[in-house]
C-alpha cells in the first residue's frame, strides 16, 4: 500500500463523510460459524469517541468526493473549490479489512459523491461490498448509501451484500429541497427507499419459506434529515420522519444539526452554532415514539408547532396534560409509567418487576436511575407528595430551577435564528 | 458476630455459604481470604474448598434463579470487590426465604447492590470488546494490552473468539498478569513468561509486522478527519473514553 497517498484520500473522504451522522452497527445478527473475518451480535460497538463526542464504530469515508451535483447544504458540492479525490476499490477493501482485524470497527459505512451518473457510482459501491464478502470472506457490518436514481437491479444487489442501506432525504421538507438543492427531485429521492422496502419484505418472507433464501439487508434502511439548514418547523420535521418510519419501514431517522460550511443567501449566516439542543430534542421526539409508545401529534402538533428547548419533550407534554398525573407506580401499567418524566424504559420495567414484591420507596427509585427531581412532581410513590395543584407554568418554572441543563449556554443565540 | 472466610473463587464463596447453614452461624461476616484481619471477641471460621458442598448450593440457585442467575452470581465475583461475597450470601439467603427467583426483586438492597455490580461489569465488559486494540506481530498473530477494571476475560474471550476466527490473537491483562490465546481453534489462558510453542519469545508479542505502524497512522488520521470541530464537545468525550483507557487506544497515542 502506497501509506501516504492513501493517507491523503483519507483524509479528504473522511472529512467529506463525516456530515452523515449514522454511525449505527446494530440490528444485524451474522455469525460465524465458517471461520470468516467478523460478526455482529446484534448490537453495535463504539470503538472510540471523537472529541465531539460522536460515537466511531465504521470507517465512514467516500469513495470519491467528486459530485456532479451543486447541493447547497452539501462540502462536497461541484462549485465548492476543495481537494477532490478517489479510492480505488482494493484500496477501500485494505483499509476496511487492516482496520478491522485490529478492532478499530465494526466495519465500513460507505457512500460517495455521484460522478458520471447514478448507475455508474452505484455499480462501485456494489463492487465493494460484493469483493468484502466474496473474496475477503469479511462477515462484519456494511452499511452502502444508495445513490438516489440508481437502477433496481444495482439496489437488490447492495441489498444482499450490505447490512444496512440508507437513502439520506436531507432536507426535511419539499421547499427546502427546492431552495438549496434545486437538480433533485423529491420523488426521485423517495423511490429507492420503496424499492428497498418491497425487496426487504419480500426477502423476508421468502425466508419464511425457504430458510437458505439470502439475507437481504438484514438491517433494514435509514436515513438522515438536516436541521436548521433551512426554516423548517419540528412539526415539519416529525411529519417527514413519521411518514418515513410508517412508509417504508425504516429503523432509524438521523437529525443533523446543520454545519454552516457556505456563505449564501440562502443558508443560515456562516458562524451560526449548530443546533445541538434542538438536534437532541428531536431526537428525544424520535425516541418517545419508538420506546415510549407516544404518537407524534401529542409532542409537536399545530399548536405547538416547535419542541422546548429547556425542557424535554416529555417533560412537556406532561406538563400539558396534567389530568393524566399523578401516576401510582403500585399500580399503574407500563404504558402510564413510561410517561411519568424522568423515567427511562430500563426503570420502569425495574418498576413493574421489583412491585411485585413489595412497595417501592423514593429511596430505592432513585437507585433504579430515575431522575427523582422531575419524576417526583408527577408519581405516586412511598411518601412523596406530587404537586398536583401547581400551576403548570410555576411546576416548569420550579423544576427549570433545580435542573441545570448541559446546554444552558446554548440557548439564547439559537431561539433567535430565523425571527 | 462470625468471620467467615473464603478461599478468593465462586466454589470456596459457595462452600462457605453451605456451612453458614450447616453450622447454622448466625450474623456472619463473609470475607475473602487476604482481606480478613484479626479481630477480638469475634469467632473467625476458615472454610476450604469443597465442590460437591459448592455444587449442592449450586442445585439450589439453579432450581430458583435458573441456570443464567448462577451465571450471574459467578460474573458478580469478577468485580473482584471485597464485599461482593457478602451480598452474594445475602442474595442466596433471601432466595431461600422466599423460595422464588428474587433477582426481579430491585426493591430488595442486596439484590440491588448485585445489580449494581453486575452493570458495572458489563459497562466494563462493553468497553473492553471496543477499546482492545491488536497489534500485527511479524507472526500474524494480532496481540493487545488491557488493564480492566474488573477480570473480564472470562467473559470476552467468546466474542473474540467468534469475531475473529479467521486470525490469530492474545490479549494480555496487565493488572492480574494472565492472557488468554487464541489459536486458530481455542482459547487457552497464557501467563507471560512461560514459552509457549506458538507465542513469540518471552510469551508476549514484540517484534511487530512491517504493516503495524502504517495502519495505526491511517487509524489515528481517520480519527482526527472525522472529527467535527464546530461541534466540539470534551466533556462528553471524557465520558464515553474515560482517560484510564487512553494508554491503549491507538488513536490517543501521542506522534
Amino acid at each position: 500500500m502506497n501509506w501516504d497517498r492513501v493517507k491523503e484520500k483519507l483524509e479528504i473522504l473522511a472529512d467529506a463523510a463525516k456530515y452523515d451522522v449514522s454511525c449505527s452497527s446494530s440490528g444485524s445478527k451474522r455469525k460465524n460459524p465458517d471461520k470468516m473475518l467478523g460478526d455482529s451480535s446484534g448490537m453495535g460497538i463504539c470503538h472510540t469517541y471523537t472529541e465531539d463526542g460522536r460515537c466511531v464504530s465504521l470507517l465512514k469515508i467516500l469513495l470519491t468526493n467528486h459530485c456532479i451535483y451543486d447541493c447547497l447544504y452539501c462540502v462536497s458540492r461541484k462549485s465548492n473549490d476543495i481537494k477532490r479525490a478517489a479510492f480505488t476499490v482494493d484500496e477501500v477493501i485494505d483499509l476496511t479489512i487492516g482496520f478491522y482485524r485490529r478492532n478499530y470497527i465494526e466495519g465500513l459505512f460507505l457512500s460517495s459523491g455521484i460522478f458520471k451518473n447514478a448507475d455508474y457510482t452505484m455499480e462501485r459501491l456494489v463492487r465493494i461490498a460484493k469483493k468484502l464478502r466474496e473474496e475477503h470472506r469479511f462477515n462484519g457490518y456494511i452499511h452502502l448509501k444508495t445513490i438516489p436514481g440508481a437502477s433496481n437491479e444495482l439496489m437488490r444487489q447492495a441489498g444482499a451484500y450490505a447490512d444496512r442501506l440508507s437513502v439520506n432525504m436531507e432536507l426535511p421538507t419539499v421547499s427546502g429541497l427546492k431552495l438549496l438543492a434545486p437538480e433533485k427531485d423529491h420523488k426521485e429521492m423517495i423511490k429507492p427507499m420503496e424499492s428497498i422496502k418491497n425487496d426487504i419484505i419480500q426477502f423476508r418472507s421468502e425466508r419464511k419459506l425457504i430458510k437458505s433464501t439470502p439475507k437481504f439487508a438484514p438491517a433494514g434502511q435509514s436515513s438522515q434529515l438536516i436541521i436548521g439548514a433551512t426554516n423548517e418547523s419540528d412539526l415539519e420535521v416529525i411529519q417527514t420522519s413519521t411518514s418515513l418510519y410508517k412508509n417504508f419501514n425504516l429503523k432509524r431517522v438521523y437529525y443533523s444539526g446543520y454545519v454552516p460550511v457556505l456563505a449564501h443567501q440562502n443558508l443560515p449566516q456562516l458562524g451560526t452554532p449548530v443546533p445541538l439542543v434542538r438536534e437532541n430534542r428531536l431526537y428525544q421526539t424520535d425516541w418517545l415514539m419508538r420506546f415510549y409508545q407516544f404518537d407524534a401529534s401529542e409532542i409537536v402538533n399545530e399548536k405547538h408547532p416547535n419542541l422546548d428547548l429547556e425542557i424535554d419533550p416529555k417533560l412537556s407534554w406532561a406538563l400539558r396534560n396534567r389530568e393524566f398525573f399523578p401516576v401510582d407506580i403500585q399500580t399503574a401499567d407500563l404504558h402510564a409509567i413510561l410517561r411519568i418524566p424522568g423515567v427511562g424504559v430500563k426503570s420502569a420495567k425495574k418498576i413493574i418487576a421489583a412491585r411485585r414484591f413489595g412497595r417501592l420507596d423514593m429511596k430505592t427509585l432513585k437507585k433504579f436511575g430515575i431522575a427523582i427531581n422531575r419524576a417526583k412532581y408527577f408519581m405516586v410513590a412511598g411518601k412523596n407528595k406530587p404537586l398536583v395543584e401547581w400551576e403548570s407554568d410555576n411546576l416548569r418554572r420550579l423544576i427549570l430551577q433545580h435542573s441545570s441543563s448541559k446546554y444552558r449556554g446554548n440557548f439564547s443565540n439559537q431561539l433567535s435564528l430565523f425571527s | 458476630m462470625n468471620q467467615v472466610v473464603f478461599e478468593n473463587t465462586f466454589d470456596g464463596l459457595l462452600t462457605s455459604v453451605f456451612e453458614i447453614y450447616a453450622q447454622k452461624l448466625v450474623d456472619v461476616d463473609l470475607i475473602p481470604e487476604g482481606n480478613d484481619c484479626e479481630l477480638f471477641f469475634r469467632k473467625k471460621v476458615r472454610v476450604a474448598t469443597d465442590l460437591e458442598k459448592s455444587r449442592r448450593v449450586q442445585d439450589q440457585i439453579i432450581k430458583y434463579l435458573g441456570k443464567n442467575g448462577l451465571k450471574s452470581l459467578w460474573k458478580a465475583t469478577l468485580t473482584e470487590t471485597p464485599t461482593i461475597g457478602q451480598t452474594i450470601f445475602e442474595v442466596i439467603r433471601y432466595m431461600l426465604q422466599r423460595k422464588t427467583n428474587v433477582l426481579a426483586d430491585f426493591g430488595n438492597p442486596s439484590v440491588l447492590t448485585l445489580h449494581e455490580a453486575l452493570k458495572k461489569l458489563s459497562r466494563e465488559r462493553h468497553r473492553m470488546t471496543a477499546f482492545v486494540r491488536f497489534q500485527r506481530a511479524s507472526d500474524g498473530t494480532y496481540c493487545a494490552i488491557i488493564s480492566p477494571d474488573f477480570d473480564v476475560l472470562p467473559i470476552i474471550a467468546d466474542h473474540f473468539k467468534s469475531r475473529y476466527a479467521d486470525q490469530k490473537w492474545m490479549i494480555f491483562d496487565t493488572k492480574r498478569k494472565y492472557g488468554i490465546y487464541y489459536d486458530l481453534k481455542e482459547v487457552y489462558p497464557v501467563e507471560l513468561n512461560q514459552p509457549s510453542a506458538d507465542l513469540t519469545p518471552s510469551g508476549s508479542c514484540i517484534t511487530l509486522d512491517e504493516s503495524e505502524e502504517g495502519f495505526q497512522n491511517l487509524w489515528k488520521s481517520y480519527f482526527k478527519a472525522t472529527n467535527i470541530a464546530s461541534r466540539r464537545n470534551i466533556k462528553l468525550h471524557l465520558q464515553h473514553v474515560p482517560k484510564r483507557y487512553w494508554k491503549y487506544l491507538t488513536e490517543k497515542a501521542k506522534d
